[in-house]
């Protein structure tokens, strides 16, 4: 019952449209299943399924909006979560900054969904998570993980005509393995729409190549370094940047995005010349759904062509404040890249720290956009084109927008965490303290 | 009858079992409707016909959740309310052992045939999980309690105060902040409410009905000469209150200091007026020449420092590697334990785990398996003595019995290990912040949480704050800005070296603490009074961008 059709959300959705008394309303049903295991010391912990759908109602009357929602679909039902909508819609004050709901729109057909990974079953799980186990074991080592997989739908129709719905899959898994002592710990992570694509052993025995050769390592000054960022590593610290793209708090004077003296810093070069920013709903690689919440259509965007800024998310509202076409925020960011491989960037790097992942970041300073956080689960000492030993764990005290503006070299994007993201070579990255952390 | 009871009895619902998910806000429900409690009758029947199903299929023990979870949301933004929610999430979680193993499964849908599945459903995971089992789970043993109760000390229950008098004391707050000169003020209230009812095999049939709020509020000023914002945060913290907590007192309020602090009761108003004028003073205060001070950190930042460095690192599932994959280990490994003498801090430093501390978000009669609360040391005069762990780790500490620390966000997801309060105990002493202030020679006072970031075990962290104060020759001298301290743990703890007493004593809290895969979260408080900590390392986190 979770995972409805087209067909199906369409008919559900026009039923509670038709019992609706308020000046307009819109009408949300989405639903999930799926499950997960979860492991660590080399045994299964936790196991389960999740089935869930429900539906939401916003209707309003003037500027007045009530929202309800209900996870019952008999018609008494349908027709109480409107009329508590509507009943709150009453009581509510009105919202300066209500928009009239988009009429009908066109999307695009999504490629989101995947019928392997929909098939997906508890034994399939399994048997992944057995392959990992196996890994780890065989070379005596203990691995902790977590897989998940899930199929969703989610549609909208409101009573102006729109309606929007897409359905997706999603497998993802992740491992940390540590071997006995306890001196040396490897990660991976990864997740597709396309289960065919997960190879669970291959990244286990990354992991696990990664818990061996992190062992024994060396402490070595914190300072300024050339660093390699795994795609892994720069995703963590990327995705804190691309919440940033925001016109409004841009224009409010309270974003790295904000200019001395009033407005943005839209049309500026912000980042080295080598940085290329776009969002793809339809990128093969890294599919999304083609519309937002508020209904607008998803669409190939600029956001930083050669370094300069090139567009800034406008939300319905301040779109039209700013006299300007509404920007959606993009969901699949791609930072484009060139074709060496992250061993290309090692071999090209006299000196050097290589990083396979960050930890706990956190915001230190938002008008400058500068992070804190640490290395985690393999960080190793590169010299002439090799990586020569492990080292221990850095803090790092650093902004993204520095990072970006001194770009070395971006190897061939893969997916990983936030998007598409290359391995990526920056001067000049700031390590402020070591950890002992393991 | 009401709606519920009806559909319990009518068998009406649809959906299917159910496993660990993210604790959502739930469906959207009416005020009158949050009011309307579940009766406790019922919930022992459906509670039985779960622990009966379970039995039956196989299962040694059994537990059930039946829960209600309750959240209202207030939001505002300048003149304009942004949001109002009231939020019902409600169903039941199952959870076994059957041939050694967990297993776990919930439903919203709660008739007795849809109760009998979940059930067998958790078993069947049980027993499916038990394959790649390595070693069977020992349960610590646990009396029933038979049917008992237990409430949230309150004087107002939030939920019946009417929105528009909730939603008139933001407005007022933020045409306060306006009125003071601040470009942009948000201002929050989160009220929760969860009843809980806990089953099980042992024998328990418990009613707990548990009660939190958060008053928040950000006041932003910016100077479009120099293109720089600032912002303050409410110094509120969240609490196991009811609405009482924002009627102010002035017995509960510490003055004096460049900041007016809040015991058990909070003053919106003072405190958005005082911190509209700490914006303008952020906006000019000196940049921080990084180096070495002591600290002077109030409880309204301590509280942070303490729930990573201390509570965290002291849960003995992370101990033993269960969270490895998500939020990390810990430092703080068995051997350092049982050598009774690791010297995690200074002889000053005496940290106590309490499950029943009135008015502290963890306060609850007993944990989600069943053990009544209670309070021990973790750390005494500076030396690790003991974690906090549930009924299937104990046996690992060499105890009798579990501490309670065992908590789950939602009806549908696994209760695991959780942090209870975890406190830095006050002096003997009757010395004051201010007597404090009075021997530093070089240092800083810090209030509020900001910016926080600790490693995977629990070494390395820096933290940073919403006011930081200069302190010079014992007198605080202006304001700085861009300061944040980066220590060690075990290193910081031992550079303690005085705790104000009792009268300066108070709880910070963190709302939503993450942990697990799916993550769940938590709300916990922890207490202390101002504490000093020489000879910390301060950095400057000022930079420029373009």
């Amino acid at each position: 019952m979770a995972i409805l059709s087209k067909e199906e959300a369409q008919a559900i959705l026009k039923k509670v449209l038709s019992f609706s008394k308020a000046d307009s309303c819109e009408v949300s049903l989405n639903g999930s299943n799926g499950g997960n295991i979860r492991y660590a010391r080399n045994a299964v912990s936790t196991a389960g399924q999740v089935n869930v759908m429900s539906l939401s109602v916003n209707s309003t009357f003037g500027k007045k909006t009530g929202s309800a929602s209900i996870n019952e679909f008999d018609d008494a039902s349908l027709k109480k979560v409107i009329s508590r909508a509507e009943e709150l819609a009453m009581l509510a004050p009105e919202n300066p900054e209500f928009m009239p709901l988009l009429g009908a729109q066109t999307f695009q057909e999504s490629k989101t969904y995947n019928e392997n990974t929909a098939a997906m079953t508890p034994d399939t799980r399994a048997e992944m998570v057995g392959k990992s186990l196996g890994v780890a074991k065989a070379a005596n080592l203990d691995a902790a993980g977590f897989l998940e997989n899930s199929t969703r739908f989610n549609s909208v129709m409101n009573s102006k005509g729109l309606f929007a719905y897409n359905k997706s899959t999603n497998v993802s898994f992740s491992v940390t393995i540590r071997n006995k002592e306890g001196t040396g710990s490897g990660y991976v992570e990864q997740d597709f729409n396309d289960l065919s694509k997960m190879d669970v052993l291959a990244l286990s025995k990354i992991a696990a190549s990664k818990a061996t050769g992190s062992a024994g390592a060396k402490a070595i000054e914190p300072g300024k370094y050339t660093v390699i960022l795994e795609p892994l590593a720069a995703s963590d610290i990327l995705s804190n940047m691309f919440r940033g793209f925001d016109a409004r708090s841009a224009d409010e004077g309270r974003s790295f995005m904000s200019k001395k003296g009033g407005g943005t810093r839209l049309g500026e070069q912000l980042f080295s010349e080598n940085v290329n920013i776009y969002s793809d709903p339809m990128n093969p690689e890294l599919p999304s759904a083609t519309w937002n919440g508020d209904g607008l259509a998803l669409k190939r965007t600029d956001w930083v062509k050669n370094g300069v800024v090139k567009n800034l998310a406008y939300s319905r509202f301040w779109a039209e404040k700013k006299g300007v076409e509404p920007v959606p925020f993009g969901r699949s960011m791609v930072i484009e890249g060139g074709t060496q491989s992250l061993q290309d960037l090692i071999k090209s790097t006299e000196k050097g720290i290589l990083v396979t992942r960050f930890w706990y970041i956190r915001s230190v300073d938002p008008q400058t956009l500068l992070l804190t956080g640490l290395t985690r689960d393999g960080t190793f000492y590169i010299e002439n084109g090799e990586i020569k030993f492990p080292i221990k764990n850095f803090r790092f005290n650093e902004s993204p927008v520095i990072m970006l503006n001194n770009v070395e070299a971006l190897g061939k994007p893969v997916r990983t965490g936030s998007g598409m993201i290359p391995p990526m070579k920056i001067k000049d990255f700031t390590f402020s303290s070591l950890s002992d952390a393991i | 009858m009401r709606r519920r009871d009806f559909l319990y009895m009518t068998g009406v619902g649809t959906g299917a079992a159910m496993l660990p998910s993210l604790n959502t806000f739930g469906r959207l429900i009416s005020v009158e409707e949050a009011l309307t409690p579940i009766d406790v009758k019922l919930k022992k029947q459906m509670a039985d016909v779960a622990l009966n199903a379970a039995k039956s299929k196989g299962a040694t023990y059994a537990d059930v959740r039946i829960g209600r979870y309750l959240n209202q949301v207030i939001a505002t933004r300048d003149a304009r309310v942004e949001n109002v929610a009231n939020g019902e999430s409600y169903g039941m979680g199952v959870r076994v052992l059957a041939n050694g193993s967990w297993g776990f499964a919930a439903t919203n849908n709660l008739d007795n045939d849809s109760i009998a599945k979940a059930a067998e459903l958790a078993v069947a995971i049980a027993k499916g999980n038990s394959k790649l089992m390595t070693e069977p789970v020992q349960l610590a043993p646990q009396k029933g309690y038979g049917e008992v109760s237990w409430k949230t000390p309150l004087e107002v229950n939030s939920f019946e105060v009417p929105i528009p008098q909730k939603v008139e004391l933001l407005l007022n707050v933020n045409a306060e902040a306006l009125k003071g000169g601040a470009k942009y003020v948000n201002s929050n209230l989160f009220m929760i409410n969860e009843q809980k009812y806990f089953a099980s095999t042992d024998g328990s049939y418990i009613d707990q009905d548990i009660h939190r709020i958060w008053p928040t509020f950000t006041v932003t000023k910016i100077d479009s000469a120099s293109g720089k914002f600032e912002t303050r945060n409410a110094l509120s913290a969240p609490m196991g209150m009811g609405f009482e907590y924002l009627t102010p007192k002035d017995s509960e309020k510490i003055k004096g200091g460049p900041v007016t602090m809040y015991k058990k009761r909070y003053d919106m108003f003072e405190d958005v007026k005082e911190a509209t004028v700490h914006v303008t003073e952020k906006l000019k205060a000196k940049p921080v020449p990084a180096g070495k001070y002591d600290l002077i950190l109030d409880p309204s930042h301590l509280f942070l420092t303490i729930h990573e460095s201390v509570g965290h690192p002291t849960e003995l599932d992370r101990v033993l590697g269960y969270e490895a994959n998500f939020a990390g280990t810990s430092f703080l490994t068995l051997d350092k334990w049982e050598s009774k003498k690791f010297n995690f801090g200074s002889e000053q430093v005496n940290i106590v785990a309490d499950k029943l501390e009135v008015g502290s978000l963890g306060a609850v009669g007993y944990d989600d398996e069943g053990v009544k609360c209670g309070k021990w040391d973790i750390i005494k005069n500076g030396i690790l003595v003991n974690y906090q762990t549930i009924r299937d780790q104990a046996h690992i500490l060499g105890l009798a019995a579990s501490q309670g620390c065992c908590y789950a966000d939602s009806w549908e997801s696994i209760q695991f290990q959780r942090m209870p309060n975890v406190s830095l105990a006050p002096s003997n002493t009757e010395l004051t912040a201010a007597d404090m202030v009075k021997d530093v020679e070089k240092g800083i006072y810090m209030f509020g949480r900001n910016s926080y970031s600790i490693d995977q075990q629990r070494y390395n962290f820096q933290f940073s704050a919403q006011l930081a104060y200069e302190v010079k020759e014992g007198k605080i001298v202006g304001m700085f800005k861009d300061a944040s301290y980066q220590s060690n743990t075990q290193e910081f703890w031992n550079a303690c070296v005085k705790v104000c007493g009792k009268g300066d004593y108070r709880l910070g809290g963190t709302f939503s603490d993450g942990k697990g895969q799916p993550s769940q979260a938590s709300a916990v408080s922890h207490g202390s009074a101002t504490t000093r900590f020489n000879g910390v390392k301060v950095i400057n986190t000022g930079s420029r961008i373009g």
